[in-house]
C-alpha cells in the first residue's frame, strides 16, 4: 500500500523512501513537507538547489549524481557552491537524494 | 579504489524504442561512469537512432530519455563513438543526431561535440583495443 503526504490540503503518493509517486504532483509545499519531515528549514540557498535540480530534470530527463550536480552547481551559482561541503551542509542526508526528494524527482541515476 | 583501470566499451545496436535495451545500457553507463575506468560508447547498426535529434514518444506512451544523451560529457563519458556504415545505412549524417558537450572542469577546456563518426577499420580497432565490451 502506497503511503501519502498531504500538501496543501491534498493527499500525494509517495513510494516506500519518501520520493514523490508522481512527478507531475510537485508543488513547492512538497519541499517544505518533506523539510519539516527531516527538520530541515528550507532557505533561499537550499531553493537555489531545489530550482536547480527541476531544470536539469526538465533538461535532461534524469536527476544528476553527486558528482554532476556538484560540478553543474559550480557552474551555475559560482565556484563557491560547487563542492559536496556546502551541499551537504544545506542537505545532511545527501545532496542528491535528499534535494532530489525535495523537489519532487526520482532518486538520482548513479546513487548506489 | 582499484588501481587497475580497464577499457570498457558500450556497445549500442538497437533502436532507443520497443525493447528495454538502450535506455539500460545507457542507464549502465551513466552509473559506470562513477568507478573511473576507460569508457567508451559505440552506436551502431539500429543503434544510431538513440543519438537522432528530435524524437517524439508522446505516441507509444514511454519517456523520451534521448534528451539524457547530453549528459553524458558531464558524467566524463568522453569517447563516444557513431559507425559511418551504420548511419549511411539508414539515410542518416552527424547532422541528424545530437550534439554532446564536454567541459574539463578544472582545466576548463570546453569541447562542443564529442560524438565522433567512425569508419569500419576505426570500430574494429576500437573494439580490438577494449578489455571489456558489453553490448546492448
Amino acid at each position: 500500500m502506497a503511503d501519502t503526504i498531504e500538501v496543501d490540503g491534498k493527499q500525494l503518493a509517495v513510494d516506500e523512501e519518501g520520493y514523490l509517486s508522481n512527478l507531475n504532483d510537485w508543488i513547492p509545499g512538497v519541499a517544505d513537507v518533506m523539510a519539516k519531515q527531516d527538520n530541515l528549514e528550507l532557505t533561499e540557498e537550499h531553493w537555489d538547489i531545489i530550482n536547480f535540480l527541476r531544470e536539469y530534470y526538465d533538461e535532461y530527463q534524469i536527476a544528476p549524481a553527486v558528482r554532476v550536480l556538484t560540478k553543474a552547481v559550480g557552474k551555475k551559482l559560482g565556484k563557491e557552491k560547487g563542492n559536496s561541503k556546502y551541499l551537504y551542509s544545506l542537505f545532511p542526508y545527501g545532496p542528491a537524494k535528499q534535494a532530489c526528494r525535495f523537489a519532487g524527482l526520482p532518486k538520482p541515476t548513479g546513487c548506489v | 579504489m582499484s588501481e587497475i583501470v580497464k577499457k570498457f566499451m558500450y556497445l549500442n545496436r538497437k533502436a532507443p524504442y520497443g525493447t528495454i535495451y538502450a535506455w539500460e545500457a545507457l542507464e549502465v553507463v551513466l552509473i559506470g561512469a562513477a568507478f573511473d575506468q576507460d569508457v567508451c560508447v559505440m552506436f551502431m547498426d539500429d543503434g544510431v537512432y538513440q543519438l537522432t535529434k528530435g524524437q517524439d514518444t508522446k505516441g507509444i506512451g514511454m519517456k523520451n530519455f534521448s534528451p539524457t544523451y547530453r549528459t553524458l560529457g558531464d558524467y566524463e563519458v568522453k569517447r563516444i563513438f557513431v559507425d559511418r556504415a551504420s548511419l549511411e545505412a539508414r539515410g542518416l549524417t552527424q547532422e541528424d543526431l545530437v550534439e554532446i558537450p564536454f567541459e574539463d572542469f578544472e582545466t576548463e577546456e570546453e569541447i562542443d561535440n564529442i560524438v565522433e563518426i567512425v569508419d569500419s577499420a576505426r570500430v574494429s580497432e576500437l573494439m580490438n583495443e577494449s578489455d571489456v565490451v558489453f553490448s546492448f
